[in-house]
């Protein structure tokens, strides 16, 4: 009986002891947070997915209740939608963001642009950036070495097996700017996204002279400005030997395509042109919208 | 016009590959089979030729259709495995136990894992632990050698390392070395010959496959440590005692072939001495207070757990890290 | 016999055209000049298209301290000043030049006549070196100037001259031993004179015995030069660790060589100092070592630099159909060129053309943990827990792990039995680690 009763009273003193130093200890340490954090949260999809360009819902959620305004922030699973709930919950003005895509503005398959050496390096864009021009003549070009994909935690970027180029799944994209981030090169850029994917662009960010630039690849931006000039609305400018169309100004009337003598701006995700249409255009452009699109 | 290749330097190598690493361990383990076919005859060769073939086509089936890679097994990693497994393994085990080890080696001990390079544990020893659990009938009895030269009766059940456990002095005393020495004893049927087995280790060392530190830091802990605890009965004694613990049972096997496996071993030098050290303390202490006669297997698996975390702490000197200038 | 004293490996030495003699190289119909052929700024261009130039005449001035002077290595007229493709085939700033004849600035001193004496005291012997655009001719193409004025509290004890060589296929050093050692003697006494040192030690690998034979023969008369032979073993002409076999003292991490007190300097760079300062010549040829199993005639030449090395190549006798990789310096840390183009550099010490079964890189297979390039790796780092790091592009374990301290040696990739890139990723990743690191101290600063 007295040990019984003995053992008891041992356990509950340590028990008690040990509740008393969790306590204390759960008090020192005790971490203030904000309790709007876990409604953000809770309003967000919770995959994880980092499109937003943040560790992960929580880490995005936590970015929300801490920023002035919503500006830029945007959850891409989510869309405006959850956007203007957080909005509702943080009393704060819902920013209708821009949809927006990565764009992979180089067009040198092994086509139109030839493999001049062999690279035998770790497989990783950074790398072979840094040690040489790449397997072909262009210095600006992608690499193919797959970045983009590696860092894509959406898996919206693949490697197409033919042409060696990075390829945007549309519907998946995000537009986080992670592969943008990740590229030496500095090849895909997150441009707006059109009305059903549809988008404008130079698929091209060779800064060499004309003459350089076509010697190296066939669909290469030789930066004659032709498109420029026939742009009414101001969104092509020319720099560096480069045309670049600002996709917040363009409105898609793709004139510039059917001017370009290399077939280096591209259309994409365009209904096909009518027949009468098709002889107005060049020859190359079809084909590459083609094969963007896959 | 020739079409340059284009890498960042070194644009050179050794030439050794992992598969030359591997087939170098197999042929220091030719000797070690060579002296078991001798002894234990074809009951030696079905065990080795089962367990290789089932590791080997383990490996293949697991790398091709479950993880659905490209198949390994010429590297020659799934092979080794397979002949250490059975190394391990008494020369009259039932093959489908054999088969049930290689299944259990391959696809717990090392694809589950990751496959070559990702493993926390020897496969082979996975393997051989799994066995020893789960059939220990069949795997603690083993056959005494059949092919008796000297014209030996060979009617004794206890091993040697059961005489050193729980024999009296005289039975130790009398054990003959020179038997052991040449493999003419009962256990599995790889580690039975020490020579064959050290030839073994001249030959990796020769070859640079593996470094002196582990084997030579294993054998010198069991010997100085199983000396001291027995040095009250004599010196004489001890000594006698503590070099039937070196050739005895699985140590040496243990020592040159298993714990050097280099996935499951620490990768500098002082972690690998400390290794070895923790092996020979582990296995005398099983060996002496604890539940089974041999306790090789059982400190290598520990230790195999213990390598990351030595890999952590134990760090290679770095050049610079002490500036001793003057 | 002395020795580094952690890691390092012994590849095969393949030196195919030890003991050849140097043969003059032909000239070039245009050269091509790069503007950025030492570590540090990009010179300044200071000749316009149409100037006439001769041998030796300036053409590009240092722009700063870390910089160098860059000398016309031909005569001629310049054609252009413009972007030419360099052996990465990026485009750089390049200075062109048509060839016409062979005419000399009238300044330097083209005899043969050994000039032993050196009035000039240590600063002007610097100014002279800077002058004459020398920079460390080894490969790692430091202006030599800059070693040589070490920062204030550091004194200089001690010269040690590099003449390891220890890539393999490469005699470059070896040849000019033997054809000049009076003259690099001379040097390494101006060279003792600039940092006012009476200590020099000459490092040389066993594996040139004549080598060693001659130049001890020739310290004898000459006070506080001594020659130290040197175990066969790669990079025993690292700075670091030569510095660590010869006078048994290492770096401290982050910190300059000189802190030990010692300054390396190649051997060839000591030939040059000695023609700089006693000949007023400027660093325009150098010794280039030409080989590769399929060429006819591999040799050491002398070649001017600018000089296209598919012309080089020419002249040792032409590309065979086999060759598939053209590699800049040495096999171990040398570049791979597809642009044979290119123009050779100050610092190019070789060209070696690998043929098929060597020029190709193994696939790779994964790491099973054999520990060799730890042990192999000659500053004590773990080679395939960086590359794992960077990979992952885990920075902070990079850092941890001292990859700032990694010198590019490739001993670990060289050995690695699953022939893994390690340095490939450990190479990008101590790039990165040394970015945050500057970024963390410019912040600290502010």
């Amino acid at each position: 009986m007295n040990l019984i009763t003995l053992s008891i009273i041992t356990l509950a003193v340590i028990g008690a002891i040990s509740a008393l130093i969790l306590y204390a200890i759960a008090q020192r340490f005790k971490v203030e947070e904000d309790p709007r954090i876990d409604q953000v949260e809770s309003l967000l999809p919770g995959a994880n997915c980092g499109g937003c360009g943040k560790a992960g819902c929580r880490n995005f959620a936590e970015s929300c209740v801490r920023a002035s305004s919503l500006e830029g922030m945007l959850c891409p699973v989510g869309g405006n939608a959850v956007m203007k709930q957080i909005a509702d919950l943080l009393g704060m003005e819902a920013v209708e963001a821009t949809p927006r895509v990565a764009v992979v503005r180089c067009n040198g398959s092994c086509e139109n642009r030839p493999r001049i050496n062999t690279y035998e390096g770790a497989t990783n864009c950074a790398i072979a950036n840094s040690l040489y021009a790449g397997e072909t003549g262009c210095a600006y070009g992608c690499l193919g070495c797959g970045d983009c994909v590696s860092v894509c935690s959406l898996g919206a970027i693949s490697i197409d097996p033919v042409t060696h180029l990075p390829v945007v799944d549309i519907d998946i994209c995000g537009g986080c700017g992670a592969c943008a981030r990740a590229c030496p090169r500095g090849i895909i850029e997150v441009r707006k996204r059109g009305v059903k994917g549809r988008g404008v662009y130079v698929s091209c960010v060779n800064k060499d002279k004309g003459a350089v630039a076509r010697k190296a690849c066939n669909v290469a931006c030789i930066g004659c400005s032709k498109c420029a000039k026939e742009c009414k609305f101001d969104a092509i400018t020319i720099s560096n030997n480069l045309s670049y169309i600002d996709s917040d100004k363009c409105k898609m009337c793709r004139k510039c395509v059917d001017v370009c003598p290399t077939g280096a701006i591209l259309a994409v995700n365009f209904p096909p042109k009518k027949a009468v249409a098709t002889t107005e255009s060049t020859p190359q452009a079809p084909d590459t919208t083609e094969a963007q699109n896959n | 016009m020739n079409k340059f290749v284009v890498s960042p330097s070194p644009h050179i190598h050794s030439g050794l590959s992992t598969a030359q690493c591997m087939y170098g361990v197999l042929i220091a383990l030719i000797p070690a089979f060579l002296v078991s076919l001798y002894y234990f005859g074809l009951g030696a060769l079905l065990v080795t030729v089962t367990s290789v073939l089932s590791c080997v086509i383990f490996e293949y089936l697991i790398q091709k259709y479950l993880l659905k890679g490209r198949p390994t097994i010429a590297n020659g990693s799934a092979i080794l495995t397979g002949v250490l497994l059975a190394f391990n393994l008494p020369s009259n085990l039932p093959l489908w136990i054999v088969v049930i080890g290689a299944l259990l080696a391959i696809g717990i001990g090392k694809m589950a894992f990751g496959g070559l390079g990702s493993n926390i544990f020897n496969p082979a020893l996975a393997g051989r632990i799994f066995l020893l659990i789960s059939f220990p009938q069949q795997m603690t009895t083993w056959p005494r050698p059949a092919n008796m030269p000297m014209g030996l009766d060979g009617e004794t059940g206890a091993t040697t390392l059961n005489i050193l456990k729980y024999g009296s002095t005289d039975d130790i005393i009398n054990i003959d070395m020179i038997e052991m020495l040449v493999g003419n004893a009962g256990g599995s049927f790889g580690e039975v010959s020490a020579i064959a087995l050290l030839i073994g280790m001249a030959y990796m060392l020769w070859r640079r496959i593996i470094t002196w530190h582990i084997p030579v830091s294993i054998i010198a802990t069991v010997f100085l440590f199983s000396f001291f605890v027995t040095i009250d009965q004599g010196i004489e004694f001890a000594l006698i005692f503590a070099e039937l613990q070196i050739f005895s049972g699985g140590l040496l096997l243990g020592a040159i072939f298993m714990a050097t496996d280099y996935v499951t071993s620490p990768m500098t030098r002082a972690g690998m001495i400390l290794y070895g050290v923790m092996i020979g303390i582990i296995t005398i202490v099983i060996r002496l207070w604890g539940a089974y006669p041999e306790g090789m297997s059982f400190a290598i698996f520990i230790m195999n757990g213990v390598t990351p975390l030595i890999n952590n702490y134990m760090k290679p000197k770095r050049y610079g890290e002490v500036v001793k200038n003057g | 016999m002395k020795t580094f004293k952690i890691g390092g490996v012994h590849p095969q030495e393949n030196k195919l055209t030890a003991g050849s003699p140097i043969v003059a190289a032909p000239l070039p119909q245009q050269a091509v000049v790069m503007l950025s052929q030492h570590i540090g700024a990009p010179a300044q261009c200071v000749v316009e298209k149409g100037t006439p130039v001769k041998v030796g005449t300036l053409i590009a001035q240092a722009n700063g301290f870390v910089s160098a002077n860059i000398h016309s290595p031909v005569s001629g007229v310049v054609a252009k000043v413009d972007m030419a493709a360099d052996s990465s085939g990026y485009m750089k700033p390049a200075i062109y030049i048509n060839v016409e004849g062979d005419e000399w600035e009238d300044s330097i001193d083209r005899s043969n006549t050994l000039i032993k004496e050196c009035n000039l005291d240590a600063q002007a012997i610097i100014n002279k070196i800077d002058e004459m655009g020398i920079v460390g001719i080894g490969g790692a193409t430091f202006p030599t100037k800059v070693k040589l004025m070490p920062p204030p509290g550091m004194k200089p004890e001690v010269l040690i001259i590099n003449a390891a060589e220890c890539e393999p296929y490469l005699t470059n050093d070896h040849a000019l031993m033997l054809a000049h050692t009076d003259e690099i003697m001379v040097g390494i006494e101006i060279l003792m004179k600039a940092i006012s040192v009476n200590k020099a030690y000459i490092g040389i690998e066993v594996n040139k015995p004549d080598a060693i034979a001659l130049l001890t023969d020739k310290a004898r008369s000459h006070n506080g030069i001594k020659v130290v032979p040197l175990k066969c073993k790669y990079p025993q002409g690292g700075e670091k660790q030569l510095i660590d076999a010869i006078i048994n003292r290492q770096v401290a991490s982050g910190a300059l060589p000189v802190s030990t007190g010692a300054v390396v300097q190649n051997v060839a760079t000591a030939y040059a100092v000695y023609e700089a300062v006693q000949k007023n010549k400027p660093l325009i040829e150098r010794v280039v070592t030409i080989t590769g199993t399929s060429l006819k005639n591999p040799g050491n030449y002398l070649a001017r630099i600018g000089m296209p090395i598919e012309q080089l190549i020419e002249a040792a006798g032409g590309l065979s159909e086999n060759a598939e990789k053209i590699i800049l310096g040495g096999p171990m840390m040398g570049k791979a060129t597809a642009n044979i183009q290119a123009p050779t550099g100050k610092g190019t010490s070789g060209i070696v053309v690998m043929t098929q079964e060597d020029a190709h890189r193994q696939e790779p297979s994964p790491c099973i943990r054999c520990a060799k390039c730890v042990e192999a790796c000659p500053m004590g780092l773990e080679p395939y827990l960086l590359s794992k790091a960077t990979a992952m592009g885990n920075y902070e374990v990079a850092e941890s792990h001292y990859i700032y301290d990694c010198i590019e040696c490739g001993c670990c990739s060289f050995s690695c039995p699953a022939h893994r890139p390690l340095l490939d990723y450990i190479r990008m990743g101590k790039g990165k680690v040394m970015g945050i690191i500057r970024a963390r101290n410019a912040n600290d600063k502010k």
